[in-house]
């Protein structure tokens, strides 16, 4: 039987880089949003001025991921 | 055991086999972005698509807005209230700008300050980055950095204007050296504070523009172009991914316009908060 390479995998190292950029802001996104939600469902009144928090929050953490993806485009 | 990685391996040689006398798939690479030029080759007005879909973009923006404040200026002599389909759609979209972000975060009074900012920032980032799933047009002309770079500049200079305009030179001392922190802490405080104010805050705004943008098109190219060469270039099994592929691409169309909406959202909103940050009293 002669090895047949079904798994061969070519390309760029920086695509796991992202990768693993990635994992760090998402949970980061989740945590904000998911307490966002969570204020949201205590105080549903104040929910104008939570979400305009959340975004501002999600910008920043969100920063980080962009900054992967720019680093894989310039850095190659 | 043996038997079955057997069939398997057969499987999948010839999976391979059709795909691979075929030509190679070629994925979308960072030169999409490069298109070649059509119009004033070697001169610095060298017009390539996206520049032209910018333009485009541009006139089709100064029609609607003329369009616009023409109604509007004819509603309010003829005191008809009774407003038209676009003239509603006209008044929800200003609107939007108006209240919800520049009154909500400024107040009424620095909210129309900088409301012609604000909406010509919104209306601009939408428009650029609408074309991206636009048929025919296909590349969000916020796609390569002029665009997001010259609205990044925008908001940076404003924020700063705002600060100074109402603090003077002390602007400086409120965002650099924030109240109510020890003195020996300032070593620690102030490079951070600088970095994230007056670096960060510009450099992300930019970047979170072209790169939402960027990775979107990418993500299309790369569905619809996957989906054309497993449609017409490959054989048998090969083909069914085609659909895959293509409901993929749909998706992320639908993806791609709330994205749009929301990016230029976003941009709006943190121009605003940072014009806020600057414009607030020493806490």
């Amino acid at each position: 039987m002669d090895s047949v390479n079904i798994a061969e995998i070519t390309g760029n190292i920086a695509v796991i880089g992202y990768g693993i950029a990635a994992i760090g802001p998402g949970i980061g996104v989740g945590m904000v949003v998911s307490k966002t939600i969570e204020s949201i469902a205590r105080q549903p009144e104040l929910a104008g001025r939570l979400q305009v928090t959340m975004w501002l929050g999600i910008a920043f953490v969100e920063a980080l991921a962009l900054i992967g993806l720019a680093a894989g485009f310039i850095f190659v | 055991m043996l038997r079955t990685r057997f069939r398997r391996t057969k499987l999948f040689r010839s999976l391979t086999f059709i795909a691979a006398e075929d030509a190679v798939y070629k994925p979308p690479t960072i030169f999409e972005f490069y298109p070649e030029i059509v119009a004033f080759e070697g001169t610095i007005f060298a017009i390539n698509r996206i520049m032209m879909i910018r333009l485009i973009v541009m006139v089709l923006l100064i029609i609607i807005f003329l369009l616009w404040t023409r109604k509007f200026n004819q509603a309010v002599k003829t005191g008809n209230v009774v407003p038209g389909r676009f003239q509603v759609l006209g008044e929800m979209a200003l609107n939007f700008v108006r209240t919800s972000i520049a009154h909500n975060q400024l107040g009424e009074k620095d909210g129309e300050r900088f409301l012609p900012l604000l909406t010509t920032m919104f209306f601009m980032v939408l428009g650029m980055n609408i074309t991206g799933v636009i048929p025919f047009a296909n590349i969000a002309g916020s796609s390569v950095i002029g665009v997001p770079l010259v609205l990044g500049a925008a908001a940076y200079v404003t924020f700063i204007y705002a600060g100074i305009r109402k603090h003077g030179g002390r602007f400086f001392q409120y965002s650099l050296f924030p109240a109510g922190v020890p003195k020996v802490f300032y070593i620690l405080v102030t490079p951070i504070e600088f970095l994230s104010t007056f670096i960060l805050r510009p450099v992300t705004l930019v970047l979170r523009l072209l790169m939402n943008m960027i990775a979107g098109h990418l993500l299309l190219v790369l569905c619809f172009s996957a989906t054309n060469f497993f449609v017409f270039e490959t054989e048998g099994l090969f083909r069914l991914f085609g659909a895959g592929t293509l409901i993929f691409g749909f998706a992320f169309t639908l993806f791609e316009i709330l994205i749009s909406v929301l990016q230029a959202y976003v941009f709006t909103l943190l121009t605003t908060v940072y014009i806020q940050l600057a414009l607030a009293d020493e806490h």
